[in-house]
């Protein structure tokens, strides 16, 4: 079973150099890049690698990291989840209105109806068989519908009241960070746990890396599937909420665009679109990367923020060539 | 991913299944044409002035942007692929306008025609010489290709005023629009290459089976590069179409979520998304389905959220009813 985990089921023990180099420039690339791209921040701007602004890139990409860590496994099992952006939407509308009745309702809201999404969509991928893409994207365009009929076509925008216990889960801090980034580096770990640890998780590797084998060998290929989009839909509408606790009301527009920036993120870190290799550090990785880059961009101030963009989809393209011939190296 | 079949109900009584397999395939092919008709239908019972030239002018000036990209996207989709930065190319198109008007409109057009091609390119590249999947290869123009248009035109909406390039949006010729006129021809060309030449051919054997076609001898890789490029140019064509209608260069709002629609089109008008098939007529009554399904819930008073729902439920529906009809064969 553990063989599944490795990123190429080629055997190990006659790796050659090359191909076990290749190997540990997938698995840890963005973390390297990271580094690098951190290194020269912090030399050529005397701002960046201050306490504060490190923990601003930390605020502002705990929501898409939380996201990524959903469509990571997704990813690994070969699907894909393009209703993210909506579903985040929605999550923070609910969690606005949730708010009226405490912090459970604040909470809860948004988590059972954005699992029930997931569990439509996951029930439309893993029982009907259809395609992943094809689902998410009615998914994506249905439930920003959704979130428009809520909010009276956009128009209104449903605001936490001020001294709510929600609100101050988004805003307030604890040992120097804000609760969203401990939120979400507990549920990197959580998640890190269940895949590596668990039956399920294990399962995901499977399932990403070859369905019709896992489905011969017994395994609930069904259920995992299903399971997958409902954990990542319950994850997106969780970064919902809390970015609504943030900004203090549930923004019918936001995360338009969203689940393209996570899925480059999770690109990005390592996991094979093709599903059955991948790693949640390398997603955290990928995630922070697009924030430093985001952050330096800033820094320079005279550049146009479309810029940001431009560097942004370069580093995609690059990083997809390298994994490709990375990934074709280990395969020889 | 057709490996883990919904399990069938047992051998049934062959008629009884016969029958049904064969209303699924009937609806397969033309649920899109059944769609269309009646909601054309519906309109000419329900709606004011539907039957009406400049309704129907309206509708199809509004439809062809789409329709073109989704030309484009038909044939990706038959190679198996998936285009998602037709909405950028259409922006950088449409940045590129107002920076060489000053050369004159077609020379200005044309440059906006090689930059679709040269971006069609680099994905095509990508997808067939590098081997990334299409979705990531075309996601990175995606992000890139619109920040790099908003570089262009220095982030700003541009006023355009050439009497020759806007003539493109707003003239006719025997009362049809240009634009239309444009779309019409682009359709029976796309439709032409699809049927008719070796190229079409390829498209659909790749798309059917890219490791049978190299051993058979195709160029697979030349037939992949070539469907980026043509939908490239075509994002292009649409963005200049878009840009003269508009009289203004937009790049950061034209073509936004284009891909979404195209890819609807062509999902709704029966190309399988599994690639082996190319239906350039289904697309186009996809394009005309979506447009119209929008105009009649606007006309009718229903919010647009609604229609966004409705549109999603209607994606579902045309692939469960592939997906069904693909299982009882």
């Amino acid at each position: 079973m553990s063989s599944t985990v490795d990123a190429a089921p080629a055997a190990t023990h006659d790796a050659g150099r090359g191909e076990r180099f290749a190997r540990l420039a997938q698995r840890n690339g963005a973390l390297i890049v990271l580094v690098l791209v951190c290194v020269v921040g912090a030399v050529s701007f005397e701002s960046f690698a201050t306490g504060e602004n490190l923990r601003n890139i930390a605020v502002q990409n705990a929501f898409l990291a939380l996201v990524a860590c959903g469509m990571t496994l997704v990813i690994l099992t070969g699907g894909i989840d393009l209703s993210v952006g909506s579903v985040l939407a929605l999550g923070g509308v609910l969690g606005a209105i949730g708010s009226e009745a405490g912090l459970i309702g604040a909470i809860g809201l948004p988590l059972v109806v954005c699992g029930a999404i997931g569990l439509l969509q996951g029930l439309l991928v893993g029982k009907l068989g259809l395609a992943p893409f094809i689902v998410t994207l009615a998914g994506l365009l249905g439930v920003r519908g959704l979130v428009l009929t809520l909010t009276d076509e956009g128009a209104d925008t449903p605001t936490i009241e001020r001294g709510s216990p929600f609100r101050s889960l988004g805003q307030d801090e604890l040992l120097g960070l804000q609760l969203p980034v401990w939120i979400a580096l507990v549920v990197f770990a959580v998640a890190g746990v269940v895949l590596l640890r668990t039956r399920f998780g294990q399962s995901l590797f499977a399932v990403g890396g070859s369905e019709s084998a896992s489905q011969l060998m017994g395994l609930n290929v069904t259920r995992t599937k299903v399971l997958v989009y409902v954990i990542s839909a319950v994850l997106a509408g969780l970064a919902g909420a809390l970015l609504a606790a943030r900004s203090s009301s549930g923004v019918p527009t936001v995360g338009m665009g969203l689940e393209l920036d996570a899925i480059a993120a999770v690109v990005i870190g390592g996991t094979l679109l093709a599903g059955g290799a991948g790693s949640l550090t390398g997603t955290l990785a990928g995630v922070l990367l697009l924030g430093v880059i985001q952050n330096l961009i800033n820094q320079v101030g005279d550049l146009n923020s479309s810029y940001q963009s431009v560097v942004s989809g370069a580093f995609l393209a690059v990083v997809v060539v390298v994994q490709t011939y990375l990934s074709r190296k280990q395969r020889l | 991913m057709a490996e883990i079949a919904v399990p069938s109900p047992g051998a049934e009584p062959s008629a009884r299944s016969a029958r049904r397999s064969d209303v699924a395939g009937f609806l397969r092919d033309n649920g899109v044409y059944v769609a269309l008709g009646l909601l054309v239908l519906g309109n000419l019972l329900l709606t004011d002035n539907f039957a009406s030239g400049a309704n129907l002018r309206t509708q199809l000036v509004q439809v062809a942007p789409v329709l073109i990209v989704a030309l484009g996207m038909t044939l990706v989709i038959g190679t198996e692929g998936i285009d998602l930065s037709v909405g950028s190319v259409m922006a950088l198109a449409a940045a590129l306008i107002p920076l060489w008007l000053g050369l004159g409109p077609g020379p200005a057009i044309l440059i906006a025609l090689m930059v679709g091609a040269a971006a069609g390119a680099f994905n095509g590249a990508l997808v067939a010489y590098v081997g990334v999947q299409p979705i990531v290869a075309t996601l990175a123009l995606f992000v890139a290709g619109r920040g790099l248009a908003l570089v262009l035109a220095d982030g700003q909406l541009k006023q355009i005023e050439n009497e020759g390039f806007l003539s493109l949006g707003t003239a006719e010729i025997l009362g049809v629009p240009i634009i239309v006129l444009i779309a019409g021809v682009l359709v029976l060309a796309v439709m032409f290459v699809a049927r008719r030449t070796t190229f079409g051919r390829h498209v659909v054997a790749v798309g059917g089976n890219p490791a049978a076609s190299f051993l058979a001898g195709l160029p697979v890789k030349r037939t992949l590069l070539t469907v980026y490029v043509i939908s490239g140019v075509l994002a292009a064509v649409a963005g200049v179409l878009a840009t003269a209608r508009l009289t203004a260069s937009d790049p950061s709002a034209v073509g936004q979520l284009i891909e979404l629609s195209a890819i609807t089109a062509v999902v709704v008008g029966g190309t399988p998304l599994s690639g082996g098939g190319v239906r350039v007529v289904g697309t186009v009554a996809g394009a005309l389905l979506v447009q119209l399904i929008d105009s009649t819930l606007i006309k009718n008073d229903v919010p647009d959220s609604l229609s966004q729902i409705i549109q999603a439920l209607l994606i579902i529906a045309a692939v469960a009813v592939q997906r069904r009809a693909g299982a009882a064969r």
